[in-house]
């Protein structure tokens, strides 16, 4: 039985704990690119303090978090009529809708962005699409653009948002909106007085689900995005495979850790309180 | 003489894929009347009190309230508020918030929402529980909140969906007391439906009784009771005894119109048989009385005296006696 219980704990510590604790070592290092690995392990807060006094880094930072809060209400604005659109489909539909929202994670996500990439593209569908029918003379380019990483987060990110809402919203009991109703709620008032405040718990949970993973984004950010879309993901590979700056690039990591604490923490609390509910 | 009905349901249909679960209904209820819509599941009195309410569109027919055509008015434009069977209390607002939601939709200064909902709720004895939320209330007092809810708003008819069938029997009978005071106290005329014939009987002013869609016959719980128009009403109503008579008709005879006697009575009606079966509630015993012709009747008798423990007991030899009027002539 000991050993049973045991063996999670052992794969917490040999896969989280350990290549955490090497993380954190060394992002208290100095960059030595002689050495193998290139770490001189000491006790320096030079990286913290670069991270946070470095204009570009600080750009990275404030990136991050505005394009995931951005991405993510974009998300939530999408995936909320999705969802409940679903939620009120035929009982008999709503399985192969949801699948229908599922059903792109069965292929790799990598080769969806490179999707988008050739959709997006100055030549690209999109734009062919727009020159050929006259809608626009003289489209731009999305590639390249912030535009195109929000579209990338919130296409990669829909049925994190999707299913969730749908949760809360499957769950609300119809003879609410009824007694609403007859009490003189018009379908609109009903929905903003009744079904969005029950659904909140499912909107949040969305939210977090969108936002945390969303700021440490970096597949989505270098593929779409262009030089001057800056995040903190992408500041991370950067420094550890451009300039082989491992130091550095451990505090970054450690960083976002610390940052992402606390919406993981609110996370949490959230689905405990759901569970409490049922 | 007679007064505008509050009501008016004419022709009413409604159907639900190949089945009509209202076919063809007319109805007049009238103004201050606490009237019940009675008949066993699928009968379509829900389904009923769903077209009042605006719930439900009739396919065929019309819905008047107070004199206007409702037909097609969505719920939140009707002057007509409903008391629901679970009673949906919004799960997250409080007491109070729940009970002046209507008042809130209506654009009342909050000042007066406040005293209003104080009102509402002194009126069904929660005072102290504004701040309660439904999850915390008691399955009585959550029915109180969904009352004062519907009420505050002072609708010209409440619609009360089986308001007795989630309470506990204690609870029920005295709800079904304070019902009926409400009613009266306020003047305001309620519809409701249910199942228990008991409920409609003892609550209602007048009554329906529904079966497949139609309306079987319609009166005061003493008409129904003791002048059933068809065997249905007779049989769903109380205990009946269906005796065949001149070949094409029925008598129906309660079990306490006929007596019990030691010796042949000087009744209009005189039967011998024997007792088969004894049913004891208390108040009151159920007899089964085994007829010289091999058919059974049943017959009930109060208890009146605490002794001796079994008047009549099983295998005794018994007269049964009823008077000529006892029975109601039925002719379907």
């Amino acid at each position: 039985m000991r050993l049973v219980i045991a063996l999670p704990y052992f794969w917490l510590a040999t896969f989280f704990l350990l290549p955490f604790a090497l993380v954190l070592a060394i992002a208290f290092g100095v960059n030595n690119p002689d050495a193998v690995p290139p770490v001189d392990l000491g006790l320096s807060l030079k990286n913290f303090r670069l991270l946070f006094t470095d204009d570009l880094y600080l750009a990275a930072w404030l990136g991050s978090l505005r394009i995931a809060a951005t991405s993510t209400v974009l998300c939530l604005l999408l995936g909320y009529p999705m969802a409940y659109a679903i939620a009120r489909a035929r009982p008999g539909l709503r399985p192969l809708l949801l699948m229908a929202v599922i059903l792109p994670f069965w292929t790799s996500f990598l080769i969806r962005v490179y999707a988008w990439m050739g959709l997006l593209a100055s030549n690209g569908i999109l734009n062919q699409f727009l020159r050929t029918t006259g809608l626009v003379d003289n489209p731009g380019t999305i590639l390249g653009t912030e535009w195109a990483v929000h579209l990338g987060i919130v296409y990669g990110y829909l049925p994190f948002m999707v299913l969730p809402v749908y949760a809360a919203l499957e769950k609300l009991d119809t003879s609410l909106l009824e007694a609403a109703a007859d009490l003189g709620a018009s379908p609109l008032v009903a929905f903003l007085t009744v079904t969005l405040p029950q659904s909140l718990p499912g909107i949040l949970a969305g939210c977090l689900l969108v936002f945390i993973p969303a700021v440490g984004e970096f597949v989505i950010p270098d593929l779409l995005g262009g030089t001057g879309t800056l995040m903190i993901g992408k500041v991370l590979w950067d420094e550890f495979f451009l300039n082989s700056d491992w130091p550095l690039a451990s505090a970054v990591a450690i960083c976002l850790l610390v940052l992402l604490v606390g919406p993981i923490a609110l996370f949490q609390r959230q689905q405990a309180k759901n569970l409490e509910r049922q | 003489m007679s007064a505008r009905p509050i009501v008016s349901i004419a022709g009413v249909t409604k159907r639900f894929g190949t089945i009509a679960a209202v076919d063809g209904v007319d109805l007049d209820i009238q103004r201050g009347e606490l009237f019940a819509l009675l008949g066993g599941s699928g009968c379509g009195k829900t389904t009923l009190l769903r077209m009042i309410a605006g719930f439900e569109t009739p396919d065929t027919g019309r819905v008047l309230i107070d004199g206007q055509d409702m037909t097609g008015v969505p719920p939140h434009r009707r002057p007509v508020n409903m008391m629901f069977q679970s009673y949906a209390l919004f799960p997250h607002m409080d007491v109070a918030a729940n009970v002046g939601y209507g008042l809130r939709r209506e654009g009342l200064p909050a000042a007066e929402i406040s005293r209003r909902v104080a009102e509402a709720l002194d009126q069904v004895r929660l005072v102290d529980h504004g701040r309660r939320r439904p999850a915390q209330l008691s399955g009585g007092q959550r029915q109180r909140v969904a009352l004062a809810r519907a009420l505050i708003k002072r609708p010209k008819l409440l619609l009360l969906d089986e308001p007795l069938a989630a309470l506990d029997r204690k609870l029920r009978e005295g709800t079904r007391f304070e019902l009926v005071r409400l009613q009266e106290q306020l003047g305001l005329t309620f519809v409701m439906v249910t199942h228990d014939q008991e409920e409609a009987m003892s609550m209602a002013s007048r009554l329906a009784v529904m079966n497949e869609g139609r309306i079987v016959q319609t009166g005061d719980p003493h008409e129904i009771y003791e002048h059933p128009r068809t065997r249905f009403v007779a049989d769903f109503i109380g205990i009946a005894n269906i005796l065949p008579v001149d070949g094409r008709a029925w008598l129906a005879l309660r079990p306490e119109k006929i007596g019990l006697f030691a010796a042949r009575p000087n009744t209009d009606h005189a039967e011998h048989g024997r007792i088969v079966e004894i049913a004891y509630e208390g108040d009151r015993s159920l007899y089964r009385v085994a007829l010289t012709d091999g058919s059974t009747l049943l017959v009930s008798t109060a208890n009146v005296a605490r002794h001796p423990r079994e008047p009549w007991p099983r295998g005794q030899e018994v007269w049964l006696g009823w008077a000529a009027d006892a029975g109601q002539r039925l002719e379907e």
